[in-house]
């Protein structure tokens, strides 16, 4: 189990071959990448910023919890930050496991966690040159220059519960 | 007794500063250092209940601080 705030691209193959061992029968990667529009608008690339120490504890908790959940130790997750151009991964997990079902659910519980509860923002950069932070549409009466986004489906109020209740 | 406080990506942008250190008095809550950033020109743009986190973990209000502890405002936050 790795997890890692980086500053460099990620090599996605490097963190699939991380996890292979013979007794796993499926292995799972999740890439995720800056898109080209978001909210209708044109994006021409994402700066990421964190609270880095915070984030990459957060991050080591979720790798945690995805372990005794799901029953493997077979997790790295990277998040990159800086300046990314369209197309780069931001993050990338990669989850081996004997059974693939446990691998899919893995994987898709450490970015659901990630996305609500590791300290990350994104400054996005529009094609007509300005520059707005994304936010996921949590905080009561949050301020309306906040940017919704395009991930503004709601994201479940759970943070507090989240953190305080990650077995450790 | 001295705590600093951490502010990042918009709220950081708002307040002006990505970490400040305010004179708490003993006893002095998480809600309480909320409070004294409220008073400063930008917060405005502060939520009615930001996120917040002591010495690096997610924290409610109501958490006493101590000397030296690292209080972090946390905008909502958009990895992946």
């Amino acid at each position: 189990m790795r997890t890692a705030i980086v500053d460099t691209p990620i090599n996605a193959a490097a963190l699939m071959a991380e996890v292979a061992r013979h007794s796993n029968g499926a292995t799972v990667l999740f890439v995720g990448t800056v898109r080209d529009l978001n909210d209708g608008r044109a994006v021409n690339g994402m700066e990421y910023t964190a609270y880095r120490s915070m984030a990459e504890r957060e991050m080591a908790d979720i790798a945690r919890e995805a372990a005794t959940r799901f029953g493997t130790t077979d997790i790295v997750v990277e998040h990159r930050i800086g300046v990314l151009e369209l197309g780069e991964a931001s993050v990338v997990i990669a989850v081996a496991h004997a059974h693939r079902g446990e691998a899919y659910d893995a994987s898709r519980y450490v970015i659901e966690q990630l996305k609500q509860r590791v300290p990350i923002w994104k400054l996005e950069q529009y094609v007509d040159g300005s520059r707005e932070w994304v936010h996921a549409g949590r905080g009561k009466g949050e301020a309306g220059r906040v940017g919704k986004g395009s991930e503004g489906r709601g994201t479940p109020d759970l943070e507090y519960q989240a953190a305080e209740e990650a077995p450790l | 007794m001295t705590v600093t406080v951490l502010l990042f990506a918009s709220y950081a942008d708002s307040l002006g500063a990505r970490s400040m250190h305010f004179d708490m008095p003993q006893g002095a809550t998480v809600a309480d250092v909320l409070g004294r950033i409220r008073a400063l020109p930008g917060a405005d743009h502060l939520p009615s209940e930001p996120l917040m986190a002591v010495n690096e973990r997610y924290a409610r209000g109501t958490r006493v601080l101590e000397a030296g502890d690292e209080v972090a405002i946390i905008p909502p936050v958009a990895g992946g």
